[in-house]
């Protein structure tokens, strides 16, 4: 029997936030010692690189797993429109009781995209900056801690 | 068991065009992709090959049989060519990156010498990118492609 070969569809976008890294739970010392100068009281930011990847049969008509214009079109909906240029302790719902760590952005954006209609969702990975990246397939089902 | 990356890039033009759709058809599902005169990327494969290293000589698979092997299949087949009219493997189709990683995938997988093709990802430009890679379990859950079409 021959080996099940999957496609996928991989697409990058960016955006650029700020944040800081406070849980509420913690002493200011427990808080400066955990998320070190991730904690600053005035926040900080950075411009974020999220590669989203979809997987599906490829359209014989299309040649393509999904529409780049559908699937972009929906991203911008569902995330950019609400992440970019934005605070997410301020400004984005789920994080004003979540740290928005970038693991957490990682769920959030996969619970965001997860319903896309064209194809299915695999895996969101967040690069922070150039060195740190961090990736969430939907595996677990617990829902984010703050 | 050991992953083994290596990385080439090639130039090649293209152009998505379906035959069975109007014009307007093609314009609406294919945007500037459906330009008459086509267009062109510098294309970056990724070919990944998964094995054990071999106890006398410590390699997955010899890295020049490798870059032989792309340089054979790959490069001499797609590299500044017109996908649509002179790559075989992708007459009748669209070739997009999903279509080319898929004939890619099918041209290299009975070919590598030792060790498994693990995954093939072909990236038309930084922000987007095709991969083509064998299923984990057959449980029938996820959509699929057969590496035959």
């Amino acid at each position: 029997m021959r080996d099940e070969i999957k496609i996928a569809m991989g697409r990058r976008y960016r955006f650029a936030a700020s944040h800081r890294l406070h849980n509420a739970k913690l002493s200011d010392a427990q808080n400066r010692e955990v998320y070190g100068k991730c904690n600053n009281p005035h926040g900080h930011g950075h411009n974020y690189v999220m590669e989203v990847l979809v997987s599906g049969p490829v359209d014989p008509v299309t040649g393509m797993i999904a529409n780049l214009a559908d699937l972009d079109a929906f991203v911008e909906k569902q995330v950019l429109s609400d992440y970019d240029h934005k605070s997410f302790n301020e400004d984005v719902a789920v994080f004003r009781n979540t740290v928005p760590t970038t693991e957490h952005l990682c769920m959030d954006i996969f619970q965001r995209l997860k319903a896309f209609p064209q194809a299915k969702l695999e895996r969101v990975r967040v690069e922070e900056t150039g060195n740190n990246s961090f990736e969430y397939a939907g595996e677990h089902t617990e829902e984010m801690k703050s | 068991m050991v992953l083994l990356t290596r990385k080439i890039e090639f130039s090649a033009s293209h152009r998505y065009d379906n035959p069975n759709l109007s014009p307007e058809e093609n314009r609406r599902v294919f945007g500037k992709c459906n330009n008459a005169h086509g267009h062109g990327h510098n294309y970056t494969l990724e070919i990944t090959v998964a094995g054990e290293p071999n106890p006398v000589t410590g390699m997955v698979l010899d890295l020049k049989d490798l870059k032989d092997l792309l340089e054979r299949e790959i490069m001499q087949r797609m590299d500044h060519r017109n996908l649509n009219v002179e790559v075989p493997e992708l007459a009748g189709k669209i070739p997009t990156c999903e279509n080319i990683a898929l004939v890619i995938w099918n041209l290299l997988e009975p070919k590598i010498p030792t060790g498994r093709l693990h995954r093939v990802r072909l990236y038309e430009s930084a922000d987007l990118f095709a991969d083509c890679y064998r299923a984990a379990a057959s449980n029938g859950s996820a959509p699929a492609a057969k590496a035959g079409n």
